[in-house]
């Protein structure tokens, strides 16, 4: 039942997370992931066929707001925090080459 | 040796932003054209520990979209998060749907040449339009705003049951025609408000397995959906020949160039991770609202073009450019309900207004004038208070600037004469100084009376009416 | 009579009742920060002026004769993941070392409008992921028991700052127990409400289903009277509910007669702490003595937890921290080689170990191929659990059994062996997947001298229940003295 992860798999979490991970912090994250699963296959011997995945706890349906505008101009709070700001933009590495 | 046949199956993901006056999660305004980053507040820039709270009006809407399509309505429906990396997608997750999407399973119809089909739609689900990213090339950076960051859209995603572009373009059509009567998008492909990407592949002909399909994006008009589609089939159809594969991709499309390439990256996983949204509750739309909707359904264009023919009695032709726009057909119907005179109505919309409108490179939906002032310069040119000159001259400043023609007409001295003396007396000055027509004229040549009308019409500096005109010269000269 | 010696709801009223004033009370607490914060390490941020100002500001308004709010007065420390305008807030990571929100957190709001006074914002695990404040970024807290102790987690800088004196009360939030674990390792009072009576609005979050803001306190009253404030319904939070039942105050009565109480027989099994499981088990008699139906019962499923935890917490969190990217605020790494070098520099050095391991795990369940083998099975059992209560909450109006396995373990033991710090959580796991209210009080101490901690879990909405039977046994075993002898 021990799960293996492999370096390829590692490396293909590191892209879907945006972690790079260092030789050694990858071969802890194989073993750290690898014993976390051989846990978590402990809920296979729970037969759970026929049982709703319960992604909310309570039944709270429907709640939604009026389409009425309640928001202003706040572009001074919502920059403060900007590593990199240009003309009222936030700045990143350049997106197309 | 015959070379083999290949059939062309396309499919399309249609998105719609819808016309709601706020953001499909936060109170920020939907407005077009703030300064970059005016429209936005802490939960459209993904700021920590902000929370989505979902706008009614954008259920009302994919509602009203699915109905008109034909499709189920998923009584009970979740939100979703779509996970990847993006600058221009704050949370780097957009909210949409995927495992159960608000509307399923309908069609459109559609008309060609080839005759009438019926295009399937897999489904449609509700999720929130990424941010701009600007590039400066001067910096060699990018610059992000999330004004557009959380506006809703609709994604209206078509089984593959198109085969050409005139079929693609024609269920396009279809679809902004439907959505456009519900009020729920203008539908503008070259501003971005609908967009398609085109899923295309390339099959032997009379074979049912499909091919492998690519995913064409950037198509901001008719022209270039035309050409996307014959340079993605001829570029996978010569892959075909040589024996080769086609890649299962996204490809960008370069109108300029007119050609794609490929957008795929090793960063790109294409694993979006998607599971239920916990940050929003479950949507369960119950039998009242559902009613409530299909009670609000407008009159769609085939229903519309009936009730014309029937009530209006204008020619085929009209009522198929009136009703190809919701804004021409609201225009026409309520200044018919103000004058009464369709058929003058109608010459107005497809004369002057279509000229002006090809003119000027106006959108139909983006028409200015009001109903009542087209029916007020009706009425002017009714009373014989302009001439048809004038009141087109007034129509153009109307057509522009929806200008009230009576108070125009009064401010700019444009009333026509109606006092027949002061008339007379300019056309017995006209028969004074052009004795070779009055001759013309009297010796049999009936279109000589023309220059005279025009030469008084002239004189009047055109404020009179060219039928009193035609009346007076007869008069005198007989 | 030292200022600090006095709860939240007796300083309250000295406060109101002009005896004491709210200048003094801010001293008194800034003394005892001076004699401890160094040692302990209980704040990552100490807003000394703001808080002096704010101070002022109450007194006027008392002198005034106007409202100033039922806690006017009240120094209060906040968790370093809510949100507080104008005040850094970092989540204990290096990734938000300069943040400062534009907005407060509607339980802080909440809080301010009641006239308390922020004094600072304690420390944490790294975003909440932790049993033992030692995943801060900003270095350890230890437990004013014994300081060569962790103070638990994830909400350690809250239970700490409680039991020695550094505030009246605190707040922290609870994702698996990150309120009752750190009260019960500190001897404090700490409340997980029910999922969605705090608004989670500002609270920058771990494993959205599961998260709870609640308070931290050093005893029952102050407990359901700071509840009482921050249990609003929040338009913001679509998760919020509106509760008509928040008068929690008015559950203070000393008798438990016809409480039923059960005891969940795999509460007690291997793992447990002998003096734990004895203090705990006494307290149950207490409380039968007081008049309560006490009896055993097989609960079920308790060692599914865990696992339904960890892969559904991980599975959120992967996807919340998405957000800290270097784009909008927060750290950004420095000589990147384009976008993709940027987010992947900026996330690897801007984590720690501990929240890496868990956006590893959380990406990974959710990939493509397994996401219903584990996510979705996750989901399946955790309906399974929630059953679980269900049916004991058919019988039972609380359930009763130990907040941790054992007491305070050393630092630096925790962390070498990640597994065991997650078995670490098993008793209050799932109340956070069942979405139940649930709280530690304390019950005693083992042979060193370390706070052990009883745990009550009620049904959805039944706070009311958990505060009446803490407060019996509160009184019956003569009150905690918490804050007084630490």
């Amino acid at each position: 039942m021990a799960n293996v992860i492999s370096d390829e798999t590692i490396e293909y979490v590191g892209v879907l997370a945006k972690l790079e991970l260092s030789p050694q912090e990858k071969e802890a994250a194989k073993k750290d992931m690898a014993d976390m699963l051989d846990y978590i296959d402990k809920l296979n011997e729970l037969d759970t066929t026929g049982v709703e995945p319960m992604s909310h706890v309570f039944p709270v349906e429907n709640v939604f707001r009026e389409d009425v505008v309640t928001n202003g101009d706040d572009r001074e709070n919502i920059l403060k925090n900007a590593p990199g700001e240009k003309d009222g933009m936030f700045v990143v590495p350049k997106t197309v080459e | 040796m015959m070379g083999k046949q290949y059939e062309t199956v396309i499919g399309l993901e249609v998105h719609v932003e819808l016309a709601t006056k706020t953001k499909i999660f936060c109170g920020c305004s939907t407005a077009f054209g703030g300064e970059p980053n005016t429209h936005t507040c802490p939960v459209c820039t993904g700021m920590p520990g902000s929370l989505p709270v979902l706008n009614k009006q954008v259920l009302d809407y994919a509602i009203a979209v699915g109905l008109a399509a034909n499709c189920e309505i998923t009584r009970y429906c979740k939100f979703d998060r779509k996970n990847y990396f993006y600058p221009d997608n704050p949370q780097n997750y957009q909210i949409s749907q995927l495992y159960l999407p608000i509307c399923r399973n309908g069609w459109v119809e559609v008309e060609t040449s080839g005759g009438k089909k019926k295009i399937g739609i897999h489904e449609i689900h509700m999720e929130e339009d990424a941010g701009k990213l600007i590039h400066d090339d001067w910096e060699d950076v990018s610059l992000v705003d999330y004004n557009r960051s959380g506006v809703p859209l609709i994604e209206i995603v078509s089984r593959p049951d198109m085969r050409n572009a005139e079929e693609v373009i024609a269920y396009l059509e279809k679809l902004r025609l439907i959505i456009q009567y519900l009020g729920a998008s203008d539908c503008k492909l070259q501003e971005g408000s609908m967009r398609a990407d085109i899923n295309l592949s390339v099959r032997e002909a009379g074979t049912e397995k499909l091919g492998t399909r690519t995913e064409m994006k950037n198509l901001n008009s008719f022209r270039a959906i035309a050409r996307a589609i014959q340079g993605e089939t001829e570029r996978q159809t010569e892959l075909l020949e040589a024996g080769k594969e086609v890649v299962q991709e996204t490809r960008r499309w370069d109108d300029a160039k007119e050609c794609s390439y490929a957008m795929r990256s090793k960063e790109d996983a294409q694993d979006y991770r998607y599971f239920p949204d916990p940050d929003l509750t479950p949507v369960r739309i119950d039998d009242a609202w559902l009613e409530r909707i299909k009670a609000a359904q407008p009159e769609f264009r085939t229903e519309k073009m009936a009730r014309y023919r029937e009530e209006f009695g204008i020619p085929d032709y009209d009522i198929e450019i009136i009703t190809n726009s919701k804004r021409m057909a609201d225009l026409f119907e309520e200044t018919t309900a103000i004058c009464g005179q369709p058929k003058k109505v109608s010459n107005w919309l497809m004369g002057e207004t279509l000229r002006l409108m090809k003119e000027t490179e106006t959108d139909a939906e983006d028409i200015r004038f009001s109903p009542e002032n087209l029916a007020k310069l009706i009425a002017l040119v009714d009373e014989k208070a302009v001439s048809t000159n004038v009141a087109k001259e007034v129509f153009e400043k109307m057509f522009l600037e929806n200008v009230d023609p009576r108070a125009y007409v009064e401010e700019n001295g444009l009333k026509a004469v109606s006092d027949e003396g002061a008339l007379r007396k300019t056309v017995e000055e006209v028969i004074a100084a052009n004795p070779r027509s009055v001759e013309d004229y009297r010796g049999g040549k009936e279109k000589a009376i023309g220059f005279l009308v025009g030469q008084t019409m002239k004189a009047m500096q055109g404020k009179a009416d060219p039928g009193t005109v035609n009346r007076l010269l007869k008069e005198l000269l007989s | 009579m030292n200022l600090v010696d006095l709860t939240a709801v007796e300083l309250a009223e000295k406060i109101k009742g002009g005896e004491v004033s709210a200048r003094e009370a801010l001293e008194a607490v800034f003394r005892r920060v001076e004699e401890k914060e160094e040692l302990l390490h209980c704040y990552v941020t100490l807003d000394r002026e703001g808080a002096f100002k704010r101070a002022e500001e109450i007194q006027k308004k008392i002198q005034a004769g106007e409202a100033a709010g039922a806690l006017a007065g009240v120094p209060v420390a906040i968790k370093d993941n809510l949100c507080t305008a104008g005040m850094r807030t970092t989540c204990s990571s290096r990734i938000l070392d300069n943040f400062v929100p534009a907005f407060s957190a509607r339980a802080v709001e909440d809080l301010e409008a009641a006239g308390a006074v922020i004094l600072g914002k304690t420390n944490m695990d790294e975003f909440a992921m932790g049993s033992t404040t030692e995943t801060s970024a900003f270095g350890v807290t230890r437990n004013p028991h014994d300081p060569e102790r962790v103070p638990g987690g994830s909400s350690g800088g809250s239970a700490a700052a409680v039991a020695a004196g550094e505030c009246f009360f605190a707040i922290g939030s609870d994702t698996g127990g990150s309120i009752r674990q750190p009260a019960s390792f500190c001897g404090v009072v700490g409340l997980k409400p029910t999922y969605g009576t705090v608004s989670r609005y500002g609270l920058i979050a771990y494993g959205s289903s599961l998260d709870q803001i609640g308070p931290l306190t050093r005893d029952v009253r102050d407990c359901a009277a700071v509840l009482e404030l921050i249990a609003t319904h929040d338009k913001k939070d679509s998760t919020s509910i509106k509760r008509e039942d928040t008068d929690f105050t008015s559950a203070l009565r000393t008798d438990v007669e016809g409480l039923r109480i059960g005891v969940p027989r795999d509460y007690f099994g291997e793992g447990l702490d002998k003096e734990v499981k004895a203090a705990v088990l006494k307290a149950a008699d207490t409380l039968r003595d007081a008049g309560a139906d006490v009896e055993e019962f097989d609960l079920s499923l308790v060692e599914y937890a865990i696992p339904t935890y960890y892969t559904i917490a991980a599975a959120e969190a992967s996807s919340n921290l998405e957000r800290f990217d270097g784009v909008k605020y927060g750290y950004r790494a420095e000589d990147c080689q384009g976008l993709h070098s940027m987010y992947k520099k900026t996330r690897s050095q801007g984590f720690g170990a501990e929240v890496k391991r868990r956006i590893m795990l959380g990406s990974f369940v959710l990939s493509s191929g397994y996401y219903d083998a584990y996510y979705l099975k996750a989901l399946r059992v955790k309906a399974l659990i929630k059953k679980a209560f269900d049916h004991a909450f058919r019988k039972y109006d609380v359930i009763l059994g130990p907040t941790a396995p054992t007491t305070a373990p050393r630092l630096g033991e925790s962390l070498a062996d990640p597994m065991k710090m997650y078995l670490g959580d098993i008793y209050t796991i799932s109340a956070n997947l069942a979405g139940l209210p649930a709280m530690s009080v304390p019950c005693g101490k083992d042979a060193g001298g370390l706070p052990v901690g009883l745990q009550l879990i009620g049904d959805c909405f039944q706070e009311k229940k958990l505060l009446r039977a803490a407060y019996a046994y509160e009184q019956a075993v003569g009150g905690f003295g918490t804050g007084k002898e630490a």
